[in-house]
């Protein structure tokens, strides 16, 4: 299936037909579920009305995660099969993935700071979001910084893939045996073993430990997010093989001696190649 | 009883860090979900009128 859409003609085709469908419904569900989160959900009896900024900072930050992974495992699939659309999912991946850590930060941070007191504490969970944030800006900056675009996504690819050992710290590292495990080290006072953050509590063995009235809302939520980012990527690849194809025939124009075609300065900011 | 009034308290408060959390999440993706869009707008113009400068040529 995925070796028979890696075919770039076959993916345009595909997706052309599945985009109409497929933002329409992000649309619905994500104002579905916004409309629930505002007027349906129960205030936390300790977090008042403050809990619903969980509504869109925990789908966030799932999606930043998977956003990752994604990114991490389209690279390696660039990097050892060398195959363009790969490469270009990657890439238009990672500029959603930084849109939504940053929405995770911000509103982990308005959270935090009714909440713990604070808008920010270097521990363990969020500085390791952080990093994660600068990782998908350096990814983007490193895949632009070589005048070979061949080059410039191949040391990308290599980066996105080390890059997912930071995925397990900040998932593990608000579990109880994360901690403990620094004890046993002997190294309770490493930063590494602090965090102010709850531990998970939808995502964990032995089920959520979330009310069913949040927890639903929160799922549609985690649903919308998801079939934003698909929308987003679908488009934007579409977008990307559209100026990649476009390209291909100006220099081929060119190469034959024609004169120059007035659409080979694109609208789009598109980077010389 | 001072539980439930206090769980109700609760409801009306916090709401200059819910507003703006959520205005932060629209306006972001809000723009990246806008951005795609004109791009993906402007690739297809560009490469249509590559297509029929092309084509006129031959």
């Amino acid at each position: 299936m995925i070796s028979r859409l890696a075919n770039p003609a076959r993916f345009m085709r595909v997706s052309g037909k599945v985009l109409p469908w497929l933002a329409p419904l992000t649309a619905i569900v994500l104002a579905a579920g916004l409309y629930w989160v505002l007027t349906r959900v129960p205030p936390d009896c300790w977090q008042g009305g403050s809990v619903r900024i969980m509504f869109v900072h925990v789908p966030s930050a799932w999606l930043a995660l998977q956003t990752y992974l994604f990114v991490a495992a389209a690279s390696a699939v660039a990097l050892v099969w060398r195959h363009p659309l790969a490469e270009i999912a990657a890439q238009e991946a990672a500029p959603i993935g930084a849109a939504i850590t940053f929405v995770c930060l911000v509103t982990g941070s308005l959270w935090g700071r009714p909440m713990w007191g604070t808008w920010w504490v270097w521990d363990v969970r969020l500085t390791s979001v952080l990093i994660l944030f600068f990782l998908y800006l350096g990814y983007i900056a490193l895949v632009s910084a070589f005048d070979d675009p061949s080059r410039g996504g191949r040391a990308g690819s290599i980066v996105a893939v080390v890059g997912v050992v930071l995925l397990p710290v900040i998932k593990f590292s608000v579990e109880t045996w994360w901690w403990r495990m620094f004890d046993w080290w002997g190294l309770s006072n490493s930063p590494l073993a602090k965090t102010l953050h709850q531990p998970a509590s939808v995502l964990r063995l032995g089920g959520p430990t979330i009310d069913a009235s949040m927890l639903v809302p929160l799922l549609v939520m985690g649903l919308g997010f998801t079939l934003l980012f698909a929308t987003l990527l679908l488009l934007r690849m579409r977008a990307a093989l559209n100026e990649r194809r476009a390209r291909t025939l100006v220099l081929q124009g060119s190469v034959r001696g024609e004169a120059p075609l007035p659409a080979a300065r694109p609208a789009t900011p598109v980077r010389p190649r | 009883m001072n539980a439930v009034a206090d769980c109700l308290a609760a409801t009306k408060t916090y709401a200059e860090f819910v507003w703006p959390a959520f205005a932060v999440a629209v306006l972001v993706l809000g723009g990246v979900a806008a951005q795609s869009w004109r791009r993906y707008r402007a690739s297809i113009r560009a490469l249509d009128r590559v297509q029929r400068g092309s084509g006129a040529r031959r």
